[in-house]
């Protein structure tokens, strides 16, 4: 269970480039769950998502995981309960660093570093059955640099490193945005199996409603730093993304309303 | 170029090679830009001599120093990642602020350690002349210290440090306390950079306080020097890179003064070093499609250093 409660912060506050970021989010995902998060640009779901993985300290509110506040804790420790893809396919891994010596560095996420090799044999044939599973013919590139491989190639291998060591939460940042469609919908796919199979708890941050209808179990919109709908089960798979778009439409017409009558 | 000179220059070149792999660890491993090294060589030295000369162990002086050099890498490192100074400006201060460190430890400018008992003493005993022996020792030395460099930076704690360099967010997010990373990062290549320091001093016969200007260049100038002749795919190439780079830019400058040709002098060294440096940096480029090993563009819009 990954609860937020009360998330606010605002960034270069008390200077003119004052922009609340984050306005109080509340958001419970129950353990096993497959949260999507959408919202226009501004709507505070990178930075929600950086608060959960610790890169960012809310001003205001808690975070708790499996009811122990980790608020505080800074993003190598919190590692261990939370792993997490991101966007730029370059982000995710070490361009100059092999393939296995990535893989290699996600093994040993959540746990002590010894002075042992980081790869050896064995692990290496680890290595190379979960690879395998890609199809993308890279078990036999294990000591091939990161970069040469495409972005969809890093993305998906990102996927793999992120699920090698167990986790509270998997934080999916836009991680297909950045990729082509037919390389989106492969990386995506690869995702929902890889949740399925080891019943992630996870949350998706995603630019495209439909992506966001499409996948996971819930669906969350933030807009101006708050949740402003939470749709789940059967009322999520009778969604369209037009009806999703009146709704946000509606969001943003009931704030307009508000301000014509403080404005009045 | 006689043979003394040619082993000479070999000699000087290898003691340069374990500030080399120190460059390496900073610059290239932690992509920390660290001039440190400019005080921390003088530390070395300063540390060992006032020890050998108050009677000490010259192993342990030599211990000692390495141990000096570390402490000046985590105040560098420090300043960087706790008090958030540019990591340039952080290591221009310690360097600095070692100047009068240096100049206190030895109480005054210089350390003469002639007839002192050195680390290298039990050499002179040998039947072989010194100028050929000492190369030699040195030799097995630098092997001896690059291969736990390679080991260490091959196993998961080095890997980890590897990774704060090129990626720290990332770094992060596989439970890397970058922060720890670069203080420890910082502390061991200084501490090369120191006991290079030591090893000068007593093979050189003094320690003076202005041993340190420019070695951060002449670090550099082995450590892209040696990027420029092989290919650094590995860590066990790196470091080969290194110490031969180190070898070579002392053979290049003895080859420089000794050309009568040219007319250059013992001052004209710096002038030298600085076009040396550039040239290697322009060299790769030029190398690149005959290199193995490495990706097209994998410098492209990368900074040189």
């Amino acid at each position: 269970m990954i609860e937020a409660k009360g998330l606010a912060v605002t960034f270069n506050p008390g200077s003119p480039m004052e922009t609340p970021a984050m306005r109080g989010i509340d958001l419970a995902i129950p353990e096993g769950e497959f949260v999507t998060v959408i919202g226009s640009n501004g709507a505070g779901k990178s930075t929600f998502l950086n608060a959960l993985a610790g890169e960012l300290k809310p001003d205001q509110g808690n975070i708790l995981i499996d009811n122990q506040d980790v608020t505080n804790w800074p993003t190598a420790k919190r590692a261990g309960l939370v792993a997490r893809v991101f966007q730029d396919p370059l982000g995710g891994s070490c361009a100059n660093l092999t393939i296995e010596e990535n893989l290699a560095l996600a093994q040993a996420r959540g746990r002590n570093r010894g002075l042992g090799a980081a790869v050896y044999e064995s692990l290496r044939d680890e290595f190379r059955a979960h690879i395998a599973r890609l199809n993308l013919g890279l078990e036999n590139r294990l000591g091939d640099r990161m970069e040469l491989l495409s972005g969809g190639q890093r993305q998906a291998v990102s996927l793999l490193m992120s699920a090698l060591q167990p986790m509270k939460i998997l934080l999916l940042d836009e991680h297909t945005a950045a990729l082509d469609p037919k390389t989106a919908a492969f990386v995506l796919e690869l995702t929902e199996e890889i949740v399925a199979e080891r019943g992630l708890t996870t949350l998706m941050v995603t630019h495209s409603m439909r992506q966001a209808l499409d996948v996971g179990n819930r669906t969350v919109m933030l807009h101006e730093g708050r949740v402003v709908l939470d749709v789940q089960g059967d009322e999520k798979k009778g969604m369209t993304v037009e009806d999703l778009l009146h709704m946000f439409e509606r969001v943003r017409g009931a704030e307009l309303d508000d301000d014509k009558l403080l404005l009045s | 170029m006689s043979q003394i000179a040619f082993l000479g220059a070999i000699e000087v070149g290898l003691l340069f090679a374990f500030v080399a792999l120190g460059v390496y660890l900073s610059f290239r491993v932690l992509q920390f830009p660290d001039l440190t090294v400019d005080g921390s060589f003088p530390l070395g030295a300063a540390v060992c001599a006032a020890m050998i000369v108050a009677g000490y162990n010259p192993y342990v002086a030599s211990l000692m120093a390495a141990i000096a050099g570390a402490m000046a890498g985590v105040v560098t490192a420090w300043l960087n990642v706790r008090l958030k100074i540019l990591h340039l400006l952080a290591s221009i201060l310690t360097m600095i602020a070692l100047y009068s460190v240096n100049l206190r430890i030895m109480g005054r400018p210089n350390v003469a350690l002639l007839g002192e008992t050195t680390v290298f003493t039990p050499l002179e005993s040998l039947e072989t002349p010194m100028y050929i022996t000492l190369p030699i020792a040195l030799f097995v030395l630098v092997v001896i210290v690059k291969l736990a460099l390679d080991w260490f930076l091959n196993s998961e704690v080095g890997l980890a440090m590897r990774a704060t360099g090129v990626n720290p967010r990332m770094a992060r997010a596989q439970g890397i306390h970058t922060s720890g990373y670069i203080i420890g990062g910082m502390a061991l290549s200084n501490a090369l950079v120191a006991f290079a320091g030591a090893l000068f001093a007593q093979s050189q016969g003094a320690a003076d306080v202005t041993l340190g200007v420019g070695v951060i260049v002449v670090g550099l100038a082995a450590v892209i020097g040696g990027e420029a002749i092989i290919s650094t795919a590995t860590v066990f190439r790196a470091t080969i890179a290194c110490i031969l780079g180190s070898i070579l830019y002392r053979l290049a400058v003895a080859g420089a003064l000794n050309a009568d040709v040219l007319g250059l002098k013992a001052q004209d060294l710096n002038l030298i070093t600085a076009v040396l440096v550039a040239l290697a940096m322009v060299l790769p480029g030029v190398r690149m499609p005959f290199r193995a090993g490495r990706g097209q563009g994998r410098n492209k819009g990368r900074r040189r250093i």
